[in-house]
């Protein structure tokens, strides 16, 4: 058995074809009590466990899961990652995020095959040039690394844009970020629950949490599907449901779930090799390994819980397809689906202690979940571990929309369904 | 999903524009503290099941109307009084 | 290895020979052909190679699940990849090419992979390629991209074209096999319109395939009788891709083999988004293989393809074939091969056959193997022969296989609505785990596999479904005489009677096989989804319509638990590859978001105009008089306006009309500022909050009568404010007796600005009085001229003397050419968005690039306009405390110290003493040369705002390594005491 993953192992195995490979990750029956407990198996919570047993010593962890890790949009989004965040609050946790994804592959002893093939972001417009420029200055003055292309290095990286005369909106340039990518989703929850589990974490699938035990505003335990389990601290990290656990527990929140659809073409050989965002509305697509195009867009826009999309979203994604990169005209959709977001008014997350003690949220993600999968892992587990917040998050308190404190990165004001 | 617009009659969502939660209380023009609009405006109850909201028919009549629907299946219940 | 065209039979029109081409040779066949029947009649077998190994390949089915025989099709623009051959109609012209392989299928250089499949077992990927350093995976990448993918595509414009249509119906039947047939055909007598959707070339579905006259005279006799039926439409090739919420079914007609011509008007592909009262699924089955070592050697087939070749498009294998199988369905296909002079084997995994059986199959002379299953394929480029094991372990020459695993009802539209299918145990598939009140289902769907239980379920749901859409009374269809169902009796066997060395494949386009499952399980991916995802099994273009159920199955077993508490996998739309640009119709390139013009753009078209794109306006950038490059031209027509007169197009604008007794009450609540005491005949600036306390917009309102407003908005903010308003008084203040109306579309309006703009007014309107007296500043007045109402109001975005002149949109251009040409003296001219935006900056104004819905009314330095004794929406909110914080950054205005630098927009605001590095103390947002003060100048956003004023900053800008100092001024930078405006 190969508990480390190498080439040479690989080798090992393949001339030996019986020799079996070990569970990735363990599946224990649940113990009575934990010191923590982490409430959801997503990307999320299962960094959550990694580092709170590698950064914090902390081993006698339980993720519990629904359903099978990785079920949620740790499994259904993008898969982008980038760091091009402008807003105090968010460039230095975005880029400690990617940071983390540079190593993570090596961290985790599991390929997530980081792709850092770069984001494009075309301008439509002068003004958006200028927009642009801003977020790229922030980017460079945090030492992130961000570029201004004219449409002819546009050009150059992406002939295959309608650059005819009857193009909608004509490229005025775009920004670029060359370390940011695209990253295998899915390999995001099992490295993860391979490497915590490898650590001591109890990764406890098909099991449901039914409420909180709360005595005197202290949290000191969760009721499951598998009985009640006992816990010095709780983490919630269920974004998509944020509102429905955190209700067991008595919380309100600054939480809506709406519906973000995704979709795929069948495989082809290379030919989109960067990310490509659009500025003319919400759209972005990369290619994927196996070939596919994936696509991105904007929420449906209104709050649901069913994990299916409305017609009239997939027209306006083929459409922006289609009248960005007019070649794609003949490619075919293989799938859609949906994934259900925590929208918050900001459009920016929660990373913070709530009013009953120990108990600890993790939430409202809007679009960038993924891309915040590490460094959210990295600071919700800093932030259980001390009962204090970690640096990087203090302007994710759920206390900002009182204090007036928003951190609207694009923009759009407070309203959850157009964030 | 067929919205039915209760002057128009049933139209495709994409007439529509979602106005939100419409069982939450505004408070009353000129009155309420600082916490009580922070409550009506920021604070949702999110419900998976039954849901009352607001949609306008924006690209029709642009009446504003009330909706019940769940949110945990995406039927329709019919227009609220 | 061989195939043959029979010398009779078949649905193929031997009269009509056609002629395609095939990696660039030549291919015949006849007018009924499918390329797949083509190549093989051709006996071409090898057809393509897979996924990962590249081992050869050949055609597996004869529908829309193949997952093998995927081609190119067309060249140059037309490229289309990935098509599977079993859907594409033989047509003359048609040209296709196989893929993933080089430099040919028969002899692939990427077959080397095959060597190292030992490596590549599922998920070898996540165990290598990391090293020797971070980021390591950049330098495999490439290599990885470029073998996987299949097909290429092309990178140049699809030149054809593609229909949307919406259509509504009582009746959607979806399949047209006996059960869609006798659903349509019921539902269709009642007089509800029905709607009848077969993805095949004909309709007919399993009928179609059949070998017996009384059954095909049936079809004939419904297919015309509802041809007869006006109250029906029936589609060929026309696959429902989705059903979505509120009963919209998507349904895609593929037009591909008229060779449609866009100049001409012709789609290459229609989508209908149909609206259904009810809907009958008659989706049918997909034949499962059976999993045993080398069971992707071409040659290997469905046993129910077999069937369909031989009886559909008469091609058959050429001596020998073995039809393996586990239930009694596999015996259709030996008989008719049989009958079509083919030897034929039988094994059958079942210990017992039944002696009915048996006595059929002995008078067709097929020899039938019972307890028996293949070991192994024999035969690399093509099936040779196949070692059986089991009660019979004997080696048979054969020239195909045909593998009878069982039935998988084709679930996925019922799926689509989130109800979860139901395994069925005596049949060993699923089924759809129940339906909303609207849609039903019969046949082959429901795990109804015999003839008449189809046509009799397919009677009754079209009978439920007409009655469910309110058509009470119907004759339902009965099916022919003399039927006997077939009996299937599957005993469900997953895995061969003994492992051989080959690889045994359960995913043929993905290459997973039975060892890869079993890994994923030793590993712990145990649930469906972990498999699927790990091993990337059912991902391929087929989304796994053969091998889902088998993998399931696989685990399940593994796992020592039943299929149904291994769970299920998850149906998505759509149901086959669906054309992007089918998705999208006609609504692409300038098309898309439809460009919104102002009513004057075609006069700005015909004399010099450059335009520009704002959100989705294109508005009049520059014009020619003043230059043919933006970065002088505006800069003269800037000089215009400040020195002379120009004239501007301000019909972008929101305007609202708002009308009512409480209209000056509702206005005094949405603006910060009083609305409430405005006197007719005047305008006031205003600006309104959401109720966050965030600005929402600026703009203007003028009372034109005691209970008559005409508001502007921002062009950005036009749709919001209008919601916005509505909103208000339809949802919260509905005692308010108000009405609004937009006039955005209605009216035009034009800026005449500059110390020359009452004289080029008054030249223009002859008859008006325009003193300063009877025309004051913030005045408005309505005059008729011509006969027409022109609305005059005297406000100024430049800072000059300014008016604007508002008319009904259909007057616009008259009444610009009018004043132009009235006011030639005065040197009028037009002047365009760029000098527009730049003068407003000089004079302080803010716009778009401030008003980003991140600031505050004191963060644009406009506190004071808030009433204090007045409520307004946004209040209590405003006065959160960061919002108060004097630390916020608000609205400066900045002059460049250093004359031979330029100032750019987003360039981030530092102090002298600061590192430069951070987030700043703010940004610029907004910059233009100043005519004025002859140098550039900019408005920003500053920590601490205008408490700074006088200071010398810092503008970084290290996208283009650019520093430059700047000084804070004030942010009105010309005619602080505003002569000019009352002037």
């Amino acid at each position: 058995m190969s508990k480390h993953y190498s080439a040479l192992a690989l080798a090992r195995h393949a001339l030996d074809p019986d020799l079996p490979w070990p569970r990735a990750w363990e599946k224990p029956t649940p113990k009575s009590s934990y010191d923590v407990v982490i409430v959801g198996g997503g990307g999320h919570g299962l960094a959550t466990a990694y580092y709170l047993a590698k950064n914090h010593g902390i081993t006698n962890v339980a993720v519990i899961e629904r359903n099978y890790i990785g079920s949620g949009n740790v499994g259904r989004n993008t898969t982008l990652i980038r760091s091009n965040y402008m807003m105090g609050g968010n460039t230095a946790f975005f880029e400690h995020s990617l940071k983390l994804w540079e190593g993570l592959s090596h961290d985790l002893n599991f390929n997530c095959m980081v792709s850092q093939r770069g984001q494009i972001v075309l301008a439509v417009s002068p003004v958006q040039m200028d927009v642009f420029a801003r977020r790229g200055n922030i980017m460079r003055l945090n030492g992130i690394d961000a570029e201004l292309l004219d449409p002819g290095e546009v050009r150059k990286l992406l002939p295959y844009l309608d650059w005819s005369k009857d193009a909608r909106w004509p490229i005025h340039g775009a920004i670029m970020q060359p370390r940011a990518g695209t990253v295998r989703h899915d390999a995001v929850a099992w490295g993860y629950a391979r490497a915590a589990s490898a650590l001591g974490v109890h990764i406890i699938e098909n099991c449901e949490v039914t409420g909180f035990v709360i005595d005197d505003g202290k949290v000191s335990g969760v009721e499951t599907s598998q009985g009640r389990i006992n816990a010095g601290k709780v983490g919630i990290a269920v974004a998509g449901h944020t509102s429905h656990v955190a209700k067991m527990a008595g919380l309100r929140l600054p939480i809506e779930s709406h519906i973000l659809q995704a979709f795929v073409t069948e495989p082809i050989k290379p030919i989109v090799d960067h990310v490509v965002s659009w500025g003319a509305e919400l759209f972005y697509l990369s290619q994927s390994d196996k070939g596919g195009l994936v696509f991105g867009a904007h929420i449906d826009g209104f709050n649901t819980y069913t994990q299916r999309g409305q017609f009239n979203r997939i027209q306006t994604v083929a459409e922006c397809a289609v009248s960005l990169m007019p070649f794609i005209s003949r490619l075919r959709l293989l799938r859609h689906w949906g994934g259900i977001q925590d929208m918050t008014p900001d459009g920016s997350p929660f990373i913070c202690r709530t009013e009953v003690k120990n108990l600890y949220l993790n939430g409202g993600w809007c679009y960038q979940g993924f891309k915040a999968t590490p460094a959210s892992g990295w600071t919700f587990s800093h932030t259980i571990a001390n009962d204090q917040e970690h640096e990087l998050v203090r302007d994710f308190g759920l206390d900002r929309f009182e204090k007036g404190r928003e951190l609207d990165e694009f923009g759009l004001g407070n309203w959850t369904y157009k964030q | 999903m067929m919205i039915p617009c209760p002057y128009c009659g049933d139209r495709d969502v994409s007439e529509f524009r979602y106005g939100g939660d419409a069982t939450k209380q505004r408070p009353q023009h000129g009155t309420g503290d600082l916490k009580t609009w922070h409550d009506y405006y920021f604070l949702f109850d999110n419900p998976k099941g039954p849901h009352t909201e607001y949609w306008q028919h924006v690209l029709g009549c642009r009446r504003w109307f009330k909706l019940a629907r769940n949110t945990a299946t995406n039927e329709i219940g019919g227009v609220v009084s | 290895m061989s195939f043959r065209r029979l010398a009779q039979g078949g649905r193929i029109d031997r009269r009509r020979a056609v002629s395609a081409r095939f990696d660039g040779k030549p291919l015949t066949g006849f007018s009924g052909d499918t390329l797949a029947s083509a190549l093989l009649a051709g006996n071409r077998l090898l057809v393509g190679r897979s996924f990962k190994y590249h081992r050869p390949r050949g055609i597996l089915s004869a529908g829309i699940e193949e997952p093998n025989a995927l081609f190119t099709l067309g060249d140059g623009a037309t490229t289309e990849p990935n098509v599977a051959a079993t859907m594409v109609d033989l047509v003359d012209g048609l040209i296709a090419r196989s893929q993933n392989a080089w430099p040919s299928p028969d002899f692939d250089m990427m077959a080397v992979n095959s060597l190292l499949a030992p490596m590549f077992q599922s998920g070898f990927y996540y165990k290598t390629f990391m090293g020797p350093r971070k980021g390591s995976w950049m330098f495999y990448e490439p290599f990885i991209r470029k073998a996987a993918g299949l097909g290429k595509a092309t990178d140049r414009s699809d030149p054809d074209r593609y229909d949307m249509r919406h259509a509504f119906c009582d009746v959607l039947v979806i399949g047209s096999g006996p059960a869609g047939l006798a659903a349509a055909l019921t539902s269709g007598r009642s007089g509800a319109r029905v709607v009848l959707a077969e993805q095949d070339s004909e309709f007919g579905g399993s009928l179609l395939s059949a070998s017996d006259a009384e059954h095909e005279a049936w079809r004939i006799s419904c297919v015309e009788e509802l041809k007869s039926l006006a109250n029906v439409e029936a589609f060929t090739r026309t696959t429902v891709q989705g059903l979505y919420d509120g009963n919209l079914a998507v349904l895609v007609e593929n037009r591909s083999h008229l060779r449609p011509d866009a100049r001409k008007g012709q789609a290459r592909m229609v989508l209908t988004q149909l609206r259904a009262r009810t809907i009958v699924m008659a989706t049918g089955a997909i034949e499962r293989p059976l999993v045993f070592s080398n069971n992707d050697r071409p040659g290997v087939m469905l046993a129910s393809a077999l069937r369909s070749y031989a009886n559909r498009f008469a091609v058959a294998p050429e001596r020998r074939a073995v039809i393996l199988c586990n239930n009694d369905t596999g015996y259709d296909a030996a008989l008719d091969l049989a009958a079509a002079g083919v030897a034929v084997t039988v094994a059958d995994h079942r210990p017992a056959v039944s002696a009915e059986i048996l006595a059929r199959a002995g008078t067709k002379g097929i020899a039938v193997f019972p307890g028996s299953g293949i070991v192994d394929v024999e035969g690399t480029k093509g099936v040779k022969a196949v070692k059986l094991g089991g009660a019979h372990a004997v080696t048979v020459e054969c020239d195909a296989v045909g593998m009878a695993g069982g039935w998988s009802p084709v679930v996925h539209l019922s799926s689509h609505g989130g109800i979860k299918p139901r395994y069925e145990e005596s049949i060993a598939g699923f089924v759809p785990g129940g339906f909303p009140s609207t849609h039903f289902g019969a046949g082959a769907m429901m795990g109804s596999f015999g003839l008449s239980a189809a046509i009799a379920e397919g009677a009754n749901a079209g009978a439920s479904a007409a009655s469910a859409a309110g058509f009470g009374r119907t004759r339902p269809v009965y099916a022919p005489e003399h039927v006997t169902d077939r009996s299937y009796a599957i005993l469900p066997s997953w895995t061969p009677p003994q492992e051989a060395k080959g690889k045994a494949f359960v995913d043929f386009q993905s290459d997973v096989t039975l060892k890869d499952v079993k890994n994923a399980h030793q590993e712990g991916y145990l649930s469906v989804e972990h498999l699927k995802r790990y091993t990337t099994l059912g991902m391929g273009t087929d989304q796994g319509k053969t091998s889902n159920i088998n993998a399931l199955a696989l685990m399940a077993g593994y796992r020592g638990i039943t299929i149904p508490e291994a769970g299920t996998t998850t149906f998505r739309p759509p149901y086959a590859p669906l054309a992007m640009g089918a998705i999208a119709g006609r609504t692409r390139g300038a098309h898309f978001r439809p460009l919104r013009l102002s009513p004057l753009h075609d006069w700005h078209a015909r004399n010099g105009a450059t335009f520009i794109e704002a959100g989705l306006w294109k508005r009049a950038w520059f014009y020619s008089w003043a230059g043919d490059r933006p970065e002088t031209a505006y800069v003269k027509e800037m000089e215009l306006v400040r020195k002379g007169v120009g004239l501007a197009d301000v019909s972008t604008l929101g305007k609202i009309d708002i009308q009512g007794p409480d209209a000056a009450e509702f206005l005094n609540r949405v603006y910060v500022n009083g609305f409430a005491k405005l006197p007719v005949g005047k305008v006031r600036y205003g600006v309104m909050l959401n109720d966050d306390g965030i600005v929402l917009d600026d703009g203007t309102t003028a009372r034109i009568s005691e209970t008559k407003f005409y508001m502007t908005t921002t062009t950005a903010q036009a749709g919001e404010v209008m919601s916005w308003l509505e909103y208000l008084l339809q949802c919260h203040w509905t005692d308010l007796e108000v009405e609004v109306a937009s006039l955005t579309d209605e009216w035009a309006g034009m800026a005449v600005s500059g110390p020359k703009a009452r004289e080029a007014l008054a030249l223009a309107f002859p008859d008006a009085d325009l003193s300063n007296e009877a025309l004051p500043y913030m005045g408005c007045r309505d005059i008729a001229f011509d006969g027409v109402t022109v609305r005059l109001l005297r406000m100024s975005f430049s800072g000059e003397l300014a008016y604007e002149v508002h008319v009904a949109a259909d007057y616009a251009i008259s009444l610009w050419e009018h004043i132009l040409k009235a006011a030639a003296s005065t040197g009028i001219k037009p002047y365009g968005l760029e000098a527009l935006a730049s003068l407003r900056i000089e004079k302080g104004h803010v716009a778009g690039l401030e008003l980003d819905h991140r600031n505050t009314l004191d963060d644009l330095g406009l506190g004071k306009m808030a009433g204090k004794e007045k409520d307004y929406v946004g209040r209590a909110l405003r006065f959160r405390e960061d919002c108060q914080s004097p630390e916020r950054w608000s609205l400066v205005g900045l002059e460049l110290m250093e004359p031979d630098k330029k100032l750019r927009g987003g360039a981030i605001l530092f102090a002298a003493s600061d590192e430069i590095k951070g987030h700043g103390r703010g940004y610029i947002t907004s910059v233009t040369w100043s005519t004025e003060l002859n140098k550039f100048i900019a408005l920003g956003l500053y920590t601490g705002g205008l408490n700074h004023v006088g200071e010398e900053i810092i503008a970084a800008f290290p996208l283009k390594n650019e520093q430059a100092k700047l000084k804070i001024v004030s942010p009105h930078f010309i005619d602080h005491e505003g002569a000019r405006l009352h002037a």
